[in-house]
């Protein structure tokens, strides 16, 4: 059974699979059918009609993961790494009979490269559907304070 | 003073025939040389008028370094002025973009002026009586950009006031501009977001030669698009339709030979564009019912005549680039000698299926975001560049490719598509602009 506390370590667990670079283990939380959202907009409604800085599904998402790994991948050449500052999850829905739940973490980002360190603050969202015993993301949506901003590279996830 | 200020010949020195020296990349005199010359002479992209939908609508914007608004009068017109108050130079709009109402009221001593420019209003009025103050450049209110051309509602203008005609300066290149807003089944185009910002660490000349630089994409975006390529050969299964993500990076992937005779064509004053015979836009799946339309209001001969156009790259020298069969205008906006923000802009085409507006911003957040994988080769490159520029090994930049002694300047011409033919047009417009007027300049100094 699902309860707050598997949600919540569920999106512990992935965030500690990013900050150990375990690509592959972090897709495997995804849904066949799941999404990465960051916005581009204030309370934005809708990924395809307006603009965003991501609209992610597996495919895409597979194509970045292998990437990161490529032999000529120069903009890896030093590789990035990223550390998640989570704020613990609120959980905003919890229908345990049709297996839904969304919860939302105040988060702050860090990614690295070679002798650079850039900050992100935000808000992520997860959509997670039951499958078997376990959880999926269905979307995880990252609402950044700033998104607006000229950003430099952004390599990793968030 | 510098090595280079105000002197013709050291700026034109730094341009040979095929070659061009690093100072134009990495020298901040060069830079603050651009801002001060440069770009004055130069016609410049303010924004579009879709932006300006109704009376009081105003944007903001950076010609080199002096900011400007742009407004809509209660008469429909388009006004450009010097964003800054008349009285001690507060600047009169801080936002992208807003609705100002009747008139603009200076946020520190409310001197109010209309959405033409000129003075409204000035609290305690009297205290300017027999001071004078009727004489001064204060009481016509916001100094007005004089040279502004807006055509098939691209806002463009020119701070100097002498130089080339708008006419002049762009020529036949406007037919890029033409190609795209005839995309719309109506003949509009419309603004309905803000653009995708990104900031690069290197200068902005890097961004604008890349837009016509057919050589690197099968090398520099093997990681991205030849990733996404990979990927979708092996994850592809049963289906018969490729996604619009892999139609959009597979073409990145197309050899030399593809892009040799896809073309290059160049027009005087620095622009040109890649993908003249055909481009990696020619071969995205047809979107249901545009077809239709777009013979419904052209007829078909015109329609197949318009879509049939797919260029890939047009460079606007100095700083834009549009690119019509996406409907995305880049603009590669100066900070510093090694700073340049990025603003990727999508229009949607008035009138056509929203699946084509989609294609647009799945295409802009590919290619142009700063969490698109083949914005990370790009800028990768570039930064590099700027690092390795500071080198003393060489200080000069080889554009020698497909170069022949007896190339003209300032002339109309297609040519083979690896050529950096483009890249020596736009460094002969550069010394043309940079040191445009310039000897009156020194003159007056003397
Ligand atoms: S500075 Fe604008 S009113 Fe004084
Ligand atoms: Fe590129």
């Amino acid at each position: 059974m699902i309860d707050d506390k598997a949600i919540i370590d569920f999106i512990y667990r992935e965030a500690e699979l990013l900050d150990t670079m375990q690509w592959q283990s972090w897709l495997d939380l995804f849904h066949s059918e799941g999404r990465y959202w960051m916005p581009l907009e204030w309370q934005q409604q809708d990924p395809v009609l307006q603009p965003s800085l991501m609209y992610e599904d597996l495919l895409l998402l597979k194509v970045r993961v292998e990437r990161l790994a490529g032999e000529r991948t120069f903009s890896q050449k030093p590789k990035s790494r990223c550390h998640h500052l989570l704020q613990a999850p609120r959980i905003v829905a919890c229908d345990v009979a049709a297996g839904v739940f969304k919860a939302r973490t105040s988060y702050i980002y860090t990614e690295t490269r070679g002798d650079l360190l850039e900050r992100y603050s935000g808000w992520a969202s997860h959509d997670l559907v039951q499958v078997g015993d376990g959880l999926k993301i269905k979307l995880k949506r990252l609402d950044l304070v700033n998104f607006d901003a000229p950003f430099g590279n952004i390599q990793l996830f968030m | 003073m510098g090595k280079h200020a105000s002197d013709r010949r050291s700026i034109a020195a730094l341009v040979r025939e095929a070659e061009v020296h690093r100072d134009v990349y990495v020298d901040p005199e060069i830079f603050d040389l651009e801002m001060e010359h440069l770009f004055p002479n130069s016609w410049i992209y303010v924004g579009h008028a879709s932006q300006l939908g109704k009376p009081g609508d105003f944007i903001t914007a950076t010609i080199g370094r002096q900011p400007v608004l742009a407004s809509r009068h209660t008469d429909g017109s388009i006004h450009v002025f010097y964003n800054r108050c008349p009285h001690k130079g507060v600047k009169i709009a801080s936002e992208p973009c807003g609705n100002t109402g009747k008139f603009f009221r200076c946020p520190y001593h409310a001197w109010s002026f209309k959405t033409d420019g000129s003075l409204l209003a000035i609290p305690l009025k009297k205290g300017y009586e027999a001071t004078g103050f009727g004489d001064t450049q204060a009481n016509e209110g916001l100094s007005r950009v004089r040279n502004v051309a807006i055509y098939r509602d691209f806002i463009f203008a020119r701070l100097s006031e002498r130089g080339l005609s708008f006419e002049d300066y762009f020529g036949e290149s406007l037919s890029t501009i033409d190609n795209m807003v005839d995309r719309s089944p109506e003949g509009k185009l419309a603004v309905m977001a803000a653009p995708i910002r990104y900031m690069h660490t290197c200068n902005w000349k890097m961004l604008v030669e890349n837009q016509t630089d057919t050589c690197h994409p099968m090398v520099a975006h093997e990681s991205s698009a030849g990733t996404a390529v990979k990927v979708w050969k092996r994850e592809q299964g049963d289906s018969t339709e490729t996604p619009m993500a892999v139609q959009l990076y597979g073409p990145f992937m197309s050899p030399y030979e593809f892009y040799e005779q896809s073309g290059i064509r160049i027009w005087p004053n620095g622009h040109g564009h890649t993908g003249v015979a055909n481009s990696i836009h020619s071969n995205y799946s047809d979107v249901d019912g545009y077809l239709d339309q777009m013979v419904a209001a052209y007829g078909e001969t015109r329609a197949h005549e318009i879509l049939g156009e797919v260029r890939h790259n047009t460079v606007y020298f100095p700083n834009i680039m549009v690119k019509g069969a996406v409907q995305i205008l880049r603009n590669f906006i100066p900070i510093a000698v090694d700073r340049t923000l990025v603003e990727s802009w999508v229009y949607r085409l008035v009138g056509a299926p929203d699946k084509l507006y989609e294609r647009a911003l799945m295409y802009n957040r590919f290619i142009n975001a700063p969490t698109s994988i083949v914005g990370h080769d790009d800028l990768e490159m570039y930064e590099r560049a700027q690092e390795g520029l500071k080198s003393n090994g060489n200080q000069w930049i080889n554009l020698r490719r497909l170069y022949a002694a007896d190339e003209q300047p300032d002339v109309t011409a297609v040519i083979n598509g690896t050529s950096e033919r483009q890249m020596r047009n736009q460094f002969h417009a550069w010394a043309k602009f940079m040191t445009m007027g310039m000897d009156e300049h020194t003159e007056a100094a003397q």
